[in-house]
């Protein structure tokens, strides 16, 4: 599966890095809290996220995230599309909301990205 | 003792929600440049933008220092502000003090400290209710 794929099934609008569309994708994650996908997240994935703040180019950064899906048709501001330009990110939004996007995703195969505190507890319960 | 190959200092001002993550942007590019592994540099860049976003959350501003050693990375804060009353509460993931400003941004769940514990090798953390807070994450090169 590629970021081509998941804009296409969204039916989503590509804001930044048209002509990076044909990298792989493994996983996603949906979160709106930025300390949550600093928690869990160990892998390059797609962020799915309601937020349209600089503080979600800044933990792609920190985590090497290569896409960026914002829900419901929200467009962030100019100075954080150059940003996400500079970072070499793909950023898309989608016309759904987040849980139909999500739903929309994972209709396609695509599955979460690895939670490794959660996944303990659910070994521990 | 071992010889110290980077140290850096970041000021960290309060409520400056524009420049914060800079600091650990910039820890994440000069660990880069050393050629510090992927894992390492996660590890130290997501404990380094928690406590970034702490200290602009939390303290009344203070200094993030970075020492790059033969065997490890130490990420040091010290700041001036409220201390922490409780640090065992604050520790645990879910309590948080942060107001709405800091909620809109992503942050203040609840999730910082505990991160930042978890993603170091050695965590440590003092407190002085009215004087400030002092956290040293250390991180371990050479883990195989």
């Amino acid at each position: 599966m590629t970021i081509r794929d998941l804009i296409e099934k969204l039916g989503a609008r590509v804001l930044i890095g048209e002509d990076r569309l044909d990298q792989p994708v493994y996983s996603a994650c949906c979160s709106d809290l930025m300390s949550d996908v600093l928690a869990f997240v160990t892998e390059k994935t797609v962020l799915l996220t309601g937020l349209t703040n600089l503080h979600v180019l800044r933990t792609a950064e920190i985590l090497d995230l290569k896409c960026l899906i914002f829900a419901r048709g929200k467009v962030p501001a100019r100075e954080i599309l150059d940003r996400a330009q500079e970072l070499g990110l793909v950023v898309a939004c989608s016309p759904h909301t987040m849980f139909t996007s999500a739903g929309m995703l994972y209709e396609l195969g695509l599955r979460g990205a690895t939670m490794p505190a959660a996944a303990d507890q659910q070994t521990a319960s | 003792m071992s010889a110290t190959a980077l140290d850096k200092h970041y000021p960290i001002d309060h409520g400056d929600y524009v420049r914060a993550g800079e600091a650990s942007a910039d820890i994440k590019r000069a660990l880069r440049q050393l050629g510090v592994s992927m894992e390492i540099l996660r590890r130290v860049s997501v404990a380094a933008y928690e406590a970034e976003m702490n200290m602009v959350i939390h303290s009344l501003g203070g200094e993030m220092r970075l020492l790059v050693e033969a065997d490890r990375v130490r990420l040091v804060t010290q700041d001036v502000g409220p201390g922490i009353a409780d640090i065992a509460r604050a520790m645990s993931e879910g309590f948080s003090t942060a107001n709405e400003e800091a909620q809109s941004m992503g942050f203040g769940a609840g999730m910082g400290l505990p991160n930042i514990k978890r993603n170091s090798d050695e965590f440590d953390i003092q407190s002085q209710l009215g004087q400030g807070t002092r956290i040293e994450a250390v991180f371990h090169l050479n883990k195989s």
